[in-house]
């Protein structure tokens, strides 16, 4: 039986982890045959190295403006988890799911990826769609299910659902994403559509059925898809070695449906960016599908229903041995001049405020369980796409259970 | 009145005469010719034309592109079926056979049935889910099931039975243009020829029943409506797909007045032609060759007690499959046949 190497109060020493240097490792022509990836699935690429250069081939060599871009956005993630994490326990919501530390694995292949490319996320990946510049307020009325929720209450929170920025609705049932995303870009190739797909899973739920019909389809039609594993070694409370972590990489997984495989320091927003643009240029090339297995740590507990302290070692976030995305993305903004420690503070300020005024705006609109929820009737509306005679008398029941309840009520 | 005022009986048309697969294969070849977004996918459906040869020909005529064999994948099929959908295509998967459907079930039950709720309508699951289904032809408990009711129980899904090849065409097409996802179950037992319950006589092709006659060219017969075969007064019988014809074949041989109903849809159900002739006859026979214990009959039973009790006469009648596995060697001795619909009519007739 699998048994992680820690468990809450033992001492955590992470030397078994093996961490290559950072730009060590090769970096392959997008369109070469899979096969030529295969040393990279058992390897860790990695960019930014102890002294906080960005070092090596996979150095995507961006430009200041877009570094601090890039982490303003995970800076902003922060922020809004910990402000939406507040909430949850001051009861203005149901529930939460933070993303601490993990968020390169979001915010780089954001930017990497094109704006119109459809990503197929999980729930842990919001930051998405604050990279792609959805509303903050609109984020927190979906969390709150208030009268101005776009998905009219009905979906747990966290559980977005964003047309209009390519990005699909969640479901919250694990893995189910992976072979529609397949089968979106399976549409898109069809068609001679340039927009590819990207999707996102836990390293757990490898585990699920879909994940490997997915792969197989991928491979059988040379799907332009990438999909990201990111193995925050965490699933709730069991270790990934109850996904198989302990017999093969999750990028070997690749290596048998004979795609494309990377796995990549998950810490390291630059190696994150490399490795996104380079699958997704390989797809959008016609050359298909590329599995990334994001080497990460989840910091903080799975949601806000979980207590990591009963299981796993708090020593294990402070010895993570690949550090923290946003302190090594800062660090090499110092390193290279183009950015301060006052800088930081000043922009940490800044953006816990934004978050605070949007928090502030979507309360007006209401908090869960406090009334301001969308009109009675839309809890019948889009079951199917016109309301059948059944579904219309019942409609017609909770109306009549509301007014005896509720006398003065009003739709 | 002139000639063209005359009432059209299809029945009395001269036409083409067509199988229920042929009919199928027809309807599929329309939408496929009709909407470059309608595309077909599954195992065995390209090239080779589908184990029943429902995808014949399709594959030559609009490419891979459209028509395509996949994986032995019923989960991947019907997951890559919802990505398609919510680019804007318009899939067909076909599920070999409906026992082989449950690979694929959360895809369906948690992700094409919700699609458009859970996003507010930003996403819609506009598939058609075309499966073989039923027994009679010693497919053991593997090739014979009827999982009608595992669907109907789930919100979001239409189910839809066609028990002819008139139907069949009509209520595909209809389907596949719904932009609900649609739960298609083919009764492949009559895929080739109408069926009235004895299997040790000989069998009957399409072409001697008044509903293989089928109309060239497109048309949609709508979804959420039932059809009175026949009118009757002794008794109403409600049925879909196979049994509609063992049940019709067993009133008429008694010699029973009955009001035979075929459901065509079972959602949305067509309940006020159900209603109307329960108030009618006072009496309700309801047939199918499903398990019973919480069947698709369990349903309508409820409903007609809910909706007639003060009209009917005597109690509701169920026949149906046992709850048991469908086995293989007393595959007749499992099907509902003559002799257990006729024992219920009997009890519900008094005799």
């Amino acid at each position: 039986m699998p048994e992680p190497h820690y468990r809450p109060g033992d001492a955590v020493d992470f030397r078994h982890i093996v961490v290559p240097p950072a730009g060590a490792q090769p970096r392959p022509d997008e369109t070469c045959p899979p096969a030529e990836t295969f040393a990279l699935c058992n390897d860790l690429i990695r960019v930014l190295d102890e002294a906080g250069r960005a070092v090596g081939p996979w150095n995507p060599q961006l430009d200041p403006a877009t570094l601090r871009r890039m982490l303003r956005m995970m800076a902003l993630t922060r922020a809004f988890d910990e402000r939406m994490y507040r909430g949850q326990r001051q009861g203005k919501t149901s529930f939460y799911m933070k993303s601490a530390g993990e968020e390169a694995t979001a915010v780089a292949p954001a930017m990497a990826l094109d704006f119109e490319d459809m990503v197929f996320p999980s729930y842990r990946q919001q930051g998405i769609l604050i990279t792609r510049g959805y509303p903050l307020v609109d984020m927190i009325n979906q969390i709150y299910s208030n009268r101005a929720d776009r998905l009219k209450g009905r979906q747990l929170p966290i559980m977005y659902s964003a047309r209009s920025h390519n990005f699909f609705t969640i479901s919250g049932n694990l893995a189910t994403q992976l072979p529609q995303a397949v089968g979106w870009a399976m549409a898109s190739a069809s068609r001679g559509d340039t927009r590819i797909a990207a999707t996102w899973v836990g390293e757990g739920s490898t585990s699920e059925g879909d994940f490997h019909s997915a792969m197989t389809f991928a491979a059988v039609y040379n799907v332009p898809v990438v999909f990201n594993v990111v193995n925050n070694q965490w699933a709730i409370s069991s270790f990934s070695g109850f996904a198989g972590a302990e017999r093969a990489t999750f990028a070997a997984r690749a290596i048998g449906y004979g795609i494309a495989g990377l796995r990549v320091d998950g810490n390291d927003p630059l190696a994150v960016y490399a490795a996104e643009r380079w699958a997704a240029d390989r797809a959008r090339s016609n050359m298909g599908p590329t599995l990334i297995e994001h080497f990460t740590y989840r910091a903080e507990g799975h949601s806000t229903s979980d207590d990591p302290g009963a299981y796993r070692s708090a020593q294990e976030r402070s010895e993570w041995p690949l550090g923290d995305p946003i302190a090594r993305l800062r660090d090499h903004l110092i390193a290279l001049g183009e950015w301060s420690d006052d800088q930081q503070a000043a922009m940490d300020q800044e953006l816990a405020e934004a978050v605070r005024a949007a928090t502030k705006e979507a309360e007006k609109n209401g908090i869960l369980g406090h009334g301001l929820h969308h009109p009675f009737k839309t809890m019948f509306e889009d079951v199917f796409e016109e309301l059948p005679w059944h579904l219309q008398e019942q409609a017609e029941q909770a109306i009549r259970e509301r007014r005896i309840k509720w006398p003065e009520w009003k739709e | 009145m002139t000639l063209e005022e005359a009432p059209v009986s299809l029945h009395d048309a001269p036409g083409r005469r067509l199988t229920m697969i042929e009919a199928i294969n027809e309807a599929l070849d329309i939408m496929l010719a009709r909407d470059p977004d309608v595309v077909i996918l599954g195992e065995d459906v390209g090239y080779f034309g589908g184990v029943f040869r429902a995808t014949a020909g399709l594959q030559k005529k609009y490419g891979k592109m459209r028509v395509f064999d996949t994986p032995i994948s019923e989960g991947g099929i019907i997951g890559v079926a919802v990505g398609m959908g919510a680019y804007g295509l318009r899939p067909v998967p076909e599920i070999q056979f409906a026992d082989y459907i449950y690979p694929g079930l959360d895809q369906l039950v948690s992700e094409a049935a919700r699609l458009r709720y859970r996003s507010a309508a930003e996403f819609i699951a506009p598939m058609t889910v075309r499966s073989p289904f039923g027994g009679g032809i010693f497919g053991g408990q593997t090739h014979s099931q009827s999982p009608e009711a595992m669907f109907t129980h789930v919100a979001g899904l239409k189910t839809v039975v066609p028990s002819t090849p008139h139907d069949a065409k009509g209520l595909l097409i209809a389907a596949i243009e719904d932009n609900d996802p649609v739960i298609f179950f083919e009764p492949k037992r009559i895929y080739n020829g109408p069926f009235d319950g004895y299997y040790d006589r000989p069998v009957k092709p399409w072409a001697e029943h008044p509903d293989s006659v089928v109309p060239e060219g497109y048309y949609a017969t709508p979804l959420g409506k039932a059809r009175v075969v026949r009118e009757g007064d002794a008794v109403t019988v409600l049925a879909y797909g196979t049994m509609v014809h063992v049940a019709g074949a067993v009133c008429a041989e008694k010699g029973v007045d009955a009001e035979l109903i075929d459901l065509r849809t079972l959602v949305p159900l067509d309940l006020d032609t159900v209603q109307k002739s329960v108030e009618k006859t006072g009496k309700c026979l309801i047939v199918h060759e499903a398990t019973r214990t919480s069947g698709f009959g369990a349903e309508l039973s409820a409903l007609v007690q809910e909706r007639c009790f003060w009209h009917l006469e005597a109690p509701i009648e169920r026949v149906t499959g046992f709850d048991t596995p469908y086995p293989h060697s007393l595959e007749w001795a499992y099907f509902p046949g003559p002799v257990r619909i006729g024992e219920a009519l009997d009890r519900l007739l008094g005799h």
